[in-house]
């Protein structure tokens, strides 16, 4: 039998289709009058991305073989920045349109750097990456606490620019454009992860890190980038975040660690690196994050939610496993 | 023999080496021409591994000198060593197990557009042509695409070599290359070695088995305690001749 990575690759995205596909029928089945209109979508559309995005991220740590804890907690703070320097710049006046600007860059900087302590904790002073991650996962949690006292920001003064119309605006009054985003960067991810010496570099790193040095592959400046590319989205998720609902609220980021990492999962990418999926990682992200307006509309409880997460990533890390073990 | 003149790829003179106060290389001349094979053997301790490593970068000697095709040179790094055209084929530790055969070849060294995009397109052809042409892969069962970890023992072995050869190697040093295989499979990766010498290559073969050298080599070293014990071409000595000669040496620590 020929053993192929694109035959096993095709395998694992039809089945994650296959999966995907399921839940959706019994969705509309469940409940025809939710899932036939546009409205249900339109509200995944609007908050899927969020995590999505992230999860997009750090499907690349995964493969790298590296972990990262901390991008809700980065995700946390870099919001937090940007919504207080926003506040203080249009207290002292200045124009909205500028001050989104700054607040954005000075936002991403903050996540990059996020990212670069982790990546230094990593590869300079070798903490196993799970757990630096716990630590810098609370120091950055830690520190949102302390500089903002608990208090949220209120956004709304930005809500008439121009690039918060970019980031969070409806294109055509009907797509929200954070769910644009998501999907240029699920095809920016895979382009970069399958088709670039980058995202090679990527999987023969978190494949065997002995075998990559010794190709000459820079493996500590590899994993740094990939570190830092994770400070930098979780800081674009808390601004996406944050602008959706014009309003920071000083937890942001907290619930979203456990179910991205399931969008992760649950899209078949190996905890153990070297492989993994955009693709997979994309339509995860979709799974986990419509499951609870799905269980909801289908007319169970809210208390039902935690069970069917738990039973749906458990059944497809069994289908994943059952194909790995077959081979 | 001046090194500056003769047919000689790379001289190893007078190598010293002590890791603290172990002297693991006691004043070494290690020699491989053009076109040459040659066995380095030795016990565990002997010595062989510190006396590659120089060469490739790895460690630095403290005393002694390297030539490469008649100049001397001081190898400082690995990727020196490999600008020069000497590669190491690791025991299937330089491959990637789970990714594709076209992935592997060109690990660290990917064929790409100026913005860093792979010509996937490229390197399957080229990888393909390996396959084919260089490593004389027949078999369907083995394509571009083939992922690494469902190749045999030997097989890996093969693919190392021939991408090794297939970035100009000078010199391709085979660090127990058959360890762990089993017969069959020694037999495949003994053929990829002599492979390697039909496309005018030279090669060092370490290994503690005279057995498995001795088919191939051209010329035999043998290292005892940091220091050569012998050195034997193939057409003067017999197999048998070489054994008895290695269990003396076990046994007295001299060789005749």
């Amino acid at each position: 039998m020929v053993r192929t990575s694109r035959s096993r690759e095709r395998r694992l995205e039809l089945s994650i289709l296959g999966v995907f596909g399921g839940i959706f029928l019994l969705f509309i089945i469940g409940s025809p009058s939710v899932f036939t209109r546009f409205d249900i979508y339109y509200s995944f559309m609007s908050t899927i991305p969020f995590s999505g995005i992230m999860a997009l991220a750090i499907t690349l740590v995964i493969v790298a073989g590296e972990m990262d804890l901390s991008f809700p907690s980065i995700m946390g703070f870099s919001g937090w920045a940007f919504a207080k320097l926003s506040n203080v710049m249009i207290d002292g006046g200045m124009n909205p349109e500028l001050v989104i600007v700054i607040a954005m860059l000075a936002c991403f900087v903050t996540g990059i750097l996020g990212g670069v302590l982790n990546g230094t904790l990593v590869v300079k002073v070798r903490i196993p990456s799970l757990v630096a991650t716990i630590g810098t996962m609370f120091f950055w949690r830690g520190l949102v606490n302390v500089c903002g006292q608990g208090y949220g920001e209120s956004l709304v003064p930005l809500n008439e620019t121009v690039l918060f119309k970019i980031f969070v605006g409806r294109l055509g009054g009907l797509v929200p454009a954070q769910a644009i985003w998501m999907l240029c960067l699920g095809f920016g991810f895979w382009l970069l992860l399958k088709r670039h010496r980058f995202g090679s570099h990527v999987l023969i790193i978190g494949d065997n890190t002995e075998s990559a040095r010794m190709m000459g592959i820079r493996v500590d400046r590899v994993k740094f980038v990939v570190f830092m590319q994770m400070g930098f989205f979780a800081s674009l998720a808390g601004i996406l975040a944050s602008l959706e609902v014009t309003y920071l609220w000083p937890s942001m980021g907290e619930g979203y660690l456990l179910r991205t990492l399931a969008a992760v999962f649950v899209g078949g990418t190996s905890v153990f690196g070297g492989v993994g999926t955009i693709f997979g990682t994309f339509i995860g992200a979709i799974i986990i994050g419509s499951l609870e307006g799905g269980i909801v509309a289908i007319g169970l409880t809210g208390f039902w939610t935690q069970l069917i997460y738990g039973l749906i990533i458990v059944v497809s890390l069994s289908i994943w496993s059952y194909f790995r073990h077959k081979e | 023999m001046d090194p500056a003149h003769s047919n000689l790829l790379v001289s190893m003179v007078n190598i010293r080496k002590a890791f603290g106060k172990v002297e693991v290389l006691k004043g070494v001349d290690f020699n491989v021409n053009h076109n040459e094979i040659v066995g380095l053997v030795g016990d565990n301790g002997a010595g062989k591994s510190t006396l590659i490593k120089i060469l490739t970068g790895v460690h630095r000697p403290n005393e002694g000198d390297i030539y490469f095709k008649g100049e001397r040179i001081t190898i400082h790094s690995v990727e020196r060593s490999r600008e020069l055209g000497i590669e190491t084929v690791y025991q299937e530790r330089a491959l990637s197990e789970q990714q594709t055969l076209w992935r592997n070849i060109f690990m660290g060294r990917e064929i790409t557009t100026n913005l860093g995009f792979l010509k996937i397109k490229d390197q399957r052809e080229e990888t393909d042509r390996i396959l084919r042409e260089q490593m004389g892969f027949t078999s369907k069962a083995i394509n571009t695409d083939s992922i690494v970890q469902f190749l045999s023992g030997g097989e890996k072995q093969g693919i190392a070599i021939g991408r090794a050869l297939f970035f100009n190697a000078e010199l391709i040093i085979l660090d127990e290359p058959t360890m762990g295989l089993s017969l069959a499979e020694t037999k495949k990766a003994l053929d990829f070695v002599r492979n390697i010498k039909h496309q005018g290559k030279s090669a060092i073969f370490i290994s503690h088995n005279i057995y498995y050298v001795y088919p191939i080599a051209d010329r035999f070293v043998i290292l005892d305690r940091g220091e050569i014990a012998g050195e034997f071409l193939k057409k003067q000595i017999s197999q048998d001749e070489l054994v008895e000669r290695m269990v003396k040496l076990a046994k007295t620590g001299k060789m005749s």
